[in-house]
């Protein structure tokens, strides 16, 4: 079944809150080989002006990742797992994410484009603080093939 | 941001490599990213289902290249100083079983906003000699 282009514009959430622990931060800096001491030591992140550890570039894409799996799950939407590569990924940081912030996503099927047995899925997660401030923007495009197999 | 750390615009000129080096991925650091990341679609991490679904193996989550690129950015601009960050996947990137890919990072000035006291950064990510990311762009705040 091919995705469906009707369900463009669909949200989903405001989600579960996710925290932000230190652990967390040091895991995925490690893992992106990520070497900024501030990653890993409150001292050297308070140094810098931080309140805690802070998170690396793409971090945000912990929660965002969490938000589209709504997305890629909704029978309505219709991608097929097995199908999808990754096409792209934005990122825009409204303050960096540091230890501690609790993070909650919602999401919004922002486009559905078919093209050439191709269909791209484009979505936009809106992460906010407790507070409902605005921390970042993770905009993501899955390519989901459409072939009869 | 953080205003300690924050790199010197004036000094900036469009062309600059302001960081750059080689970074091995080995199926370790898959596994690693899959748990920090939440990622754990199995064409990164089981070589039978990647081939099922027409891969020629496991193959790295574009997500982590697209994190190295950003941590390359990182060491000169400083944690957190990393306003947008954007990249398309164009290139799997297989990982041996036994062996590590390498991936070489550069990190180079492609303009400047003296205005917003901003520097876009173009990443290159290339692996064997080909690129794997497209319009891999960073914006840093020098201000």
């Amino acid at each position: 079944m091919p995705v469906n282009p009707e369900t463009q514009g669909r949200s989903y959430g405001p989600f579960e809150p996710y925290e932000v622990t230190r652990g967390a931060i040091r895991a995925f800096a490690d893992a992106v080989d990520a070497r900024s001491g501030a990653h890993f030591y409150p001292e050297v992140a308070r140094a810098e002006g931080y309140a805690d550890v802070v998170a690396p570039t793409t971090f945000a894409a912990v929660v965002a990742q969490r938000a589209e799996f709504h997305v890629v799950t909704d029978p309505e939407v219709g991608v097929d797992f097995s199908k999808v590569v990754h096409a792209d990924e934005r990122f825009t940081h409204h303050r960096p994410i540091v230890a501690g912030d609790v993070v909650r996503a919602s999401i919004t099927i922002e486009s559905i484009t078919q093209r050439a047995g191709i269909s791209k899925v484009t979505s936009r997660a809106e992460l906010t603080d407790a507070d409902g401030i605005p921390v970042a923007t993770v905009m993501s495009t899955l390519a989901v093939r459409e072939d009869q197999s | 941001m953080s205003e300690e750390t924050l790199p010197a615009f004036a000094s900036l000129n469009v062309g600059d490599q302001v960081s750059g080096r080689d970074v091995d991925i080995t199926r370790d650091t898959l596994v690693r990213y899959a748990a920090a990341s939440g990622d754990f679609n199995p064409i990164h991490y089981n070589d039978a289902f990647a081939q099922k679904v027409g891969l020629p193996g496991v193959i790295a989550h574009g997500m982590l290249t697209m994190g190295i690129g950003a941590s390359v950015v990182e060491e000169w601009a400083g944690p957190g100083n990393v306003a947008d960050y954007q990249a398309r996947f164009t290139r799997p990137v297989p990982v041996p079983a036994l062996e590590s890919a390498t991936l070489n990072v550069t990190a180079v000035v492609g303009a400047l906003d003296r205005e917003l006291q901003q520097a876009r950064i173009d990443v290159t990510v290339t692996f064997q000699g080909a690129t794997v990311l497209g319009k891999a762009q960073a914006i840093v705040d020098c201000a």
